[in-house]
């Protein structure tokens, strides 16, 4: 783990109100995220991967508040900002988004207006930071979906989205991304609604995209093959909090949490005996209204330790490190 | 797109059509027709003429002929304008309408633009600020606004009104004007007479328009495309008033077909309680009286202004809505 992080996330909690009394949506959140580098975040549905992606934009819906924790902007130097600390709709705030980290988004359907040409949506974006002016930040737009290998810009730039597929929308998700030029990309689900073909074009082209400007990205997925194709890095989340943290490579080889290991078992396996069952975690992911005592995975672990696992949480994984929120791990030290 | 806005007309003109004929078969229903109605009207005076007459005056408005030849007798002069003399007012039917459609208009769009400047930012108000105090308060007196009869805040505001401001209320104009030709002076005596009313025609209106407004508005802003707009870095006002107030404003476009011959009737009752001398009142006498070509006159109108309304909201909705225009569907 080479660089000094761009964005720090550290000991995050977030809870949402509702109906039934509040719910904790992030517990204890730490990542970091490099230039150069690659975050994976994996987990199931309603993780708080997502949640965490917005965390750091602060655009949670109205019900939601960050009530712990910090997100460090350029931790470490003189121009260090907590983005917690800003109010959401200050111009600090809004210079941070689009401009400092891009986000790019799970739907292209439905992520983009249907009311206004793609070029309008582009050229807002590219003018919302350091305008240039209308002619220029055409040029600009239609430079932006070169780059995001949409043929023919000059035209496509006054479609319409729904004139366009899922994959070109895909990529015009990301030249928006791309549009105040900013060195943190968070990509949430970047490929989960298109199709095989398409999905392993975008990947490319992000990773591409990431390489040739140096951005720290961070790719929420709940697709295996996603992160050993994409990241350099990996947080694997469960029920608002990361049990594991570590390098690709070392997870791969050495998943440190039961539920990692679960996750990988639960990987198709081309070398498999055809008609062999795949591995599945048992139970679901509780609600999360009804969060289990101690350690969130405690009632669907393999190797629950009764007694300790159902009394407290396990500490967190300390945050820069790599390792795992496990007592089996605490034990073994 | 010109194919769309040609099957329109077509449909249009085919409604307008069918329309004449149903209006038409409405004047025609009553027995008897309108020389059994001046027989009557000259009995009651004392006097009387002829079989004879009758038969000449029959064969005069072209009575005695078949029901298809007078349906297009009537729609020719129809269309060239002659919608026959009232009964009633034994004065041509465009003289008894004419002065007060423009007036029952002026009231209407005053009311309707009160809706709209009113409820629009209330109603955007209320669904981002969703289940804060303000959005509270605007529901209980949306709710209050539904549930009041015009009539009796008509009555009440017509009492408030004259006890403790003074106002001259009911009518358009005061006493003084009401058989003036028209002057400076006429106008502004109108124009102090036209809030009252707009007010009050306004006020379900708006009560309703909030809350579709709102309702409407989140829907929208659970769009992904709203968070988007807001990761661009834009200021959080402009997202919303950009994307989903835009998106959320559509369903208006399409109830203007419903607002169209209401602007032309008015309300009935808050006209009768207020005094007011627009068509709504107009068309309620002429039924009383089967004061027939007064009577068919006027729903004609109201018939072809709900087409007309219909057209111009297809017609706003496809300028407003690209996916409309160049796919022809949504």
């Amino acid at each position: 783990m080479a660089d000094r992080p761009l964005l720090s996330v550290r000991e995050l909690a977030v809870e949402f109100r509702a109906d039934t009394g509040t719910v904790r949506a992030l517990d204890s959140v730490s990542l970091d995220l490099r230039p150069g580098r690659v975050l994976g975040v994996v987990g199931e549905s309603g993780c708080g991967k997502s949640v965490t992606a917005r965390a750091i934009l602060r655009i949670l819906d109205r019900n939601g508040a960050i009530v712990a924790g910090k997100i460090l902007l350029d931790p470490g130097t003189t121009a260090e900002v907590d983005l917690t600390a800003l109010n959401p709709e200050s111009q600090a705030m809004r210079g941070v988004r689009g401009a400092r980290v891009g986000l790019i988004f799970q739907e292209p359907m439905s992520a983009l207006s249907m009311q206004y040409t793609v070029g309008n949506q582009l050229i807002e974006a590219i003018r919302a930071h350091n305008d240039p002016g209308k002619s220029v930040a055409r040029q600009r737009a239609i430079e932006l979906l070169r780059d995001a290998g949409i043929p023919r810009p000059e035209t496509r730039v006054d479609a319409y989205p729904f004139q366009l597929s899922g994959g070109l929308r895909q990529r015009v998700g990301i030249a928006l991304a791309l549009a105040g030029d900013p060195d943190i990309l968070i990509a949430d689900e970047p490929t989960t609604a298109l199709d095989v073909t398409t999905q392993a074009q975008i990947l490319t082209l992000l990773r591409r995209l990431q390489r040739d400007k140096h951005i720290a990205l961070m790719l929420i997925t709940h697709d295996m093959g996603v992160i050993a194709q994409m990241a350099d890095d990996m947080a694997v989340m469960y029920l608002g909090r990361v049990v594991e943290y570590a390098p690709v490579r070392e997870v791969f080889h050495s998943p440190r949490h039961p539920y990692t290991r679960a996750l990988l078992r639960s990987v198709p396996d081309l070398r498999a005996t055809p008609r062999q069952r795949l591995a599945t975690i048992g139970g679901a992911v509780p609600q999360p209204n009804a969060r289990p005592s101690g350690c969130p995975f405690h009632p669907r672990c393999p190797e629950v330790i009764l007694g300790r696992c159902d009394v407290a949480p396990p500490a967190p994984v300390p945050p820069g490190e790599a390792g795992a929120s496990c007592f089996l791990l605490e034990d073994a030290v | 797109m010109l194919m769309y806005i040609l099957r329109r007309l077509l449909l249009a003109s085919i409604t307008c059509v069918a329309i004449s004929v149903l209006t038409f078969v409405i004047i025609r229903l009553p027995p008897g027709d309108f020389i059994d109605a001046y027989i009557a009207n000259l009995a009651s005076t004392g006097s009387s003429i002829t079989a004879d007459q009758a038969e000449a005056m029959r064969h005069d408005y072209g009575l005695d002929r078949p029901v298809i030849v007078q349906y297009f007798l009537w729609i020719a002069r129809v269309v060239q304008g002659d919608f026959g003399v009232s009964m009633m007012w034994r004065r041509p039917v465009t003289e008894v309408i004419g002065d007060r459609l423009w007036l029952t208009m002026l009231v209407s769009f005053s009311a309707l633009f009160l809706t709209w400047t009113i409820a629009l930012p209330i109603g955007i108000y209320s669904a981002v600020k969703q289940y804060s105090v303000g959005d509270y308060i605007a529901t209980m007196v949306g709710f209050l606004g539904l549930a009041i009869p015009n009539f009796l805040l008509a009555l009440i505001l017509m009492y408030f009104g004259f006890r403790y401001l003074g106002l001259s209320v009911g009518g358009l104009f005061s006493a003084e004007y009401a058989q003036e030709a028209w002057s400076w002076a006429k106008a502004w005596d109108l124009a102090k007479h036209v809030p009252l009313p707009a007010c009050v025609l306004a006020l379900a209106g708006t009560a309703q328009l909030i809350r579709i407004m709102r309702a409407n508005l989140l829907d929208e802003l659970r769009k992904p495309y709203v968070v988007t707009a807001k990761a661009k870095g834009i200021g959080n006002l402009r997202v919303i008033l950009k994307y989903p107030v835009r998106a959320a404003l559509n369903p208006f476009a399409s109830s203007i077909a419903y607002v169209f011959p209401y602007l032309v009737s008015g309300s009935i009752i808050v006209s009768l309680v207020l005094g007011l001398p627009t068509v709504g009142p107009l068309l309620l006498q002429s039924l009383v009286a089967q004061d027939m070509y007064l009577a068919g006159t006027i729903v004609l109108l109201l018939g072809i202004m709900t087409v007309v309304g219909t057209l111009i909201s297809d017609l706003l909705l496809m300028w407003i809505e690209p996916r409309l225009r160049l796919t022809g569907r949504l």
